[in-house]
């Protein structure tokens, strides 16, 4: 990605020419003005009156809020909670649903047997089930890691499913000819050739952990950034409920980067260069 | 070579039963092919010549009658046969030498050091050493079908088939192909067999062409291509057997173009 953009910008940053700190600039703000306008927008309005600042704080009042929560202790611990549980579910349903999916998808049949049960507990909100959860495992970690694990675990199992079921069926068939086992021809071939469609199942689990764990934390918890914005609400403390919001957005931001970083590797062959 | 590469196909039947109705895809076929020698099977779409090579290579063992390769009967798809596709159907996420070398993974003929060895002669084989570490997606067409024959010939076959495998590609660079595949033909010294619809590759590179006629599949007949090579192809005699063999084609061929309805086999 970098390389090729710097490789992109070379023709351009020549012809403009002599200022490499001007020409930086003026990228950062191509590709982050929508986002400084944004918080602008915000600093200015409540400042203006346009809307209500005990609704809305500027930005600068929410920072400085997060700034003081992070001295006293307050925020760290509650962004730590919110991202031990959505790690700990998203990385259960990883480990288990990509494997069940791989072996779900080799047999056809079974796959296409157990395909409609699999879309119906899809579809069902993993948030519906959240007092059944409860009711199971109690108030404690244990629901809120399981809550999260069932979000993330559809999407990876369904997309782990599809992608095995439809890999280029020419390729297995060139496989063939070259006289590959169904072991050899799994690992060499369908698995690696699965590897983008099981990403799209990761990254959107990656999303659903986020939100579904704030849900699971506004209704019961006594921590964590969902518990942080409605108990924040509850003792009308916006510039923390901001805050919990903000921190979200950066988790979710977070978790989105690093199953880029993750799929960008596993998918190098995807873009140049030579040996991976 | 010796021996090594005999194709003995006798009384070959196979037909594909579709919502219950019998459709017979190949009649009878009976052809011998020497050691060596290159042949080309043509015909309009529809007259199994796809499915023969399917049947040659192993993907499908349903049929009945024999294919002997050197006297074992074909059950199964082996390393003695290799095939190249239209398509080059390489692997999207391995390098051309990588991709090359998927083809030895079930080798044990081998030894470490001839699979090595056979590698860097098929790269360089077809001329791809500068490109051996690139992407299939980096390739032009013709440079990914050269890998697909590298790949196809890494286990020393004793059969190369090539089922359309220049029919995607402009002419410059089928012309071209064309050649290589001669001289790859001429260096390895093995049987090949190619399908193709085009009938002045066929003239221009086999033996013998096979000319096959649809519903059902059957061979119409066999042409010997008496010419040596390199055959240009503006000379009389290269032109007298177009005329030829067109005839075979012009006959029908406007009632066989029809969509080919056998059974939705891809080739």
């Amino acid at each position: 990605m970098s390389a090729q953009e710097s490789t992109l910008e070379l023709p351009t940053a020549r012809n403009a020419g002599r200022n490499p700190a001007l020409q930086a600039g003026l990228r950062a703000l191509r590709r982050g003005g929508a986002i400084i306008v944004f918080f602008l927008l915000w600093e200015i309005a409540p400042r203006l009156g346009l809307v209500e600042a005990a609704f809305l704080p500027p930005i600068s009042q929410v920072l400085a809020t997060g700034w003081k929560l992070l001295l006293n202790g307050q925020l760290p611990q509650h962004f730590a909670a919110s991202l031990a549980r959505s790690a700990a579910g998203f990385a259960l349903a990883i480990v288990t649903a990509i494997p069940l999916g791989l072996a779900i998808g080799r047999y056809r049949l079974f796959a296409q047997a157990v395909n409609p049960l699999l879309e119906m507990f899809r579809n069902t909100a993993a948030l519906a089930l959240l007092p059944v959860f409860i009711l199971f495992l109690g108030i404690g970690e244990t629901s809120k890691v399981a809550i999260v694990f069932y979000g993330c675990f559809w999407p990876i199992l369904l997309n782990t499913i599809t992608a095995v079921v439809t890999v280029d069926p020419l390729l297995i068939k060139s496989a063939r000819t070259m006289g590959l086992s169904p072991v050899r021809l799994f690992r060499k071939v369908i698995l690696p050739a699965s590897v983008p469609t099981i990403f799209v199942g990761v990254r959107l689990a990656g999303a659903v952990s986020v939100l579904i764990l704030i849900a699971a934390e506004m209704v019961g918890a006594k921590s964590g950034l969902g518990y942080l914005i409605i108990y924040s609400q509850y003792n009308f403390q916006v510039p923390e409920m901001f805050l919990g919001i903000v921190c979200i957005t950066l988790v979710g931001l977070l978790i989105n980067a690093l199953l880029v970083a993750l799929e960008h590797r596993l998918t190098a062959w995807k873009r140049n260069g030579g040996e991976a | 070579m010796p021996q090594a590469g005999t194709l003995d196909i006798q009384r070959l039947h196979k037909h594909y039963t579709v919502n219950g109705a019998t459709l017979n895809v190949l009649e009878n076929i009976e052809l011998s092919i020497r050691p060596g020698e290159f042949i080309a099977i043509v015909g309009a779409s529809g007259c199994g010549k796809s499915t023969l090579l399917r049947l040659i290579i192993g993907l499908d063992t349903e049929y009945d009658g024999d294919i002997f390769l050197d006297g074992r009967r074909i059950r199964d798809t082996g390393l003695d046969r290799g095939i190249v596709f239209q398509e080059h159907r390489l692997f999207p996420w391995l390098t051309v030498r990588k991709n090359i070398e998927t083809g030895l993974l079930n080798n044990t003929r081998f030894s470490e050091e001839e699979k090595e060895a056979s590698v860097r002669a098929h790269i360089e084989l077809v001329g791809l050493e500068a490109f051996e570490s690139a992407y299939p997606h980096q390739l032009s067409g013709g440079m990914a079908q050269r890998v697909a024959i590298a790949r196809a010939l890494v286990n020393r076959p004793e059969v190369l088939l090539l089922d359309e495998p220049f029919g995607a590609l402009d002419a410059f660079t089928r012309h071209f192909l064309q050649d290589e595949l001669l001289r790859i033909s001429a260096e390895e010294g093995i049987t090949m067999a190619l399908v193709t619809h085009d009938i002045e590759e066929a003239i221009y590179l086999a033996d013998r062409v096979v000319v096959m006629q649809p519903r059902p599949g059957r061979i119409k007949r066999i042409v010997d291509i008496d010419l040596p090579r390199p055959r240009p192809r503006n000379s009389d005699t290269f032109a007298r057997y177009k005329d030829d063999l067109l005839q075979d084609f012009s006959a029908g061929a406007h009632a066989e173009e029809i969509i080919e309805s056998n059974s939705g086999q891809p080739a």
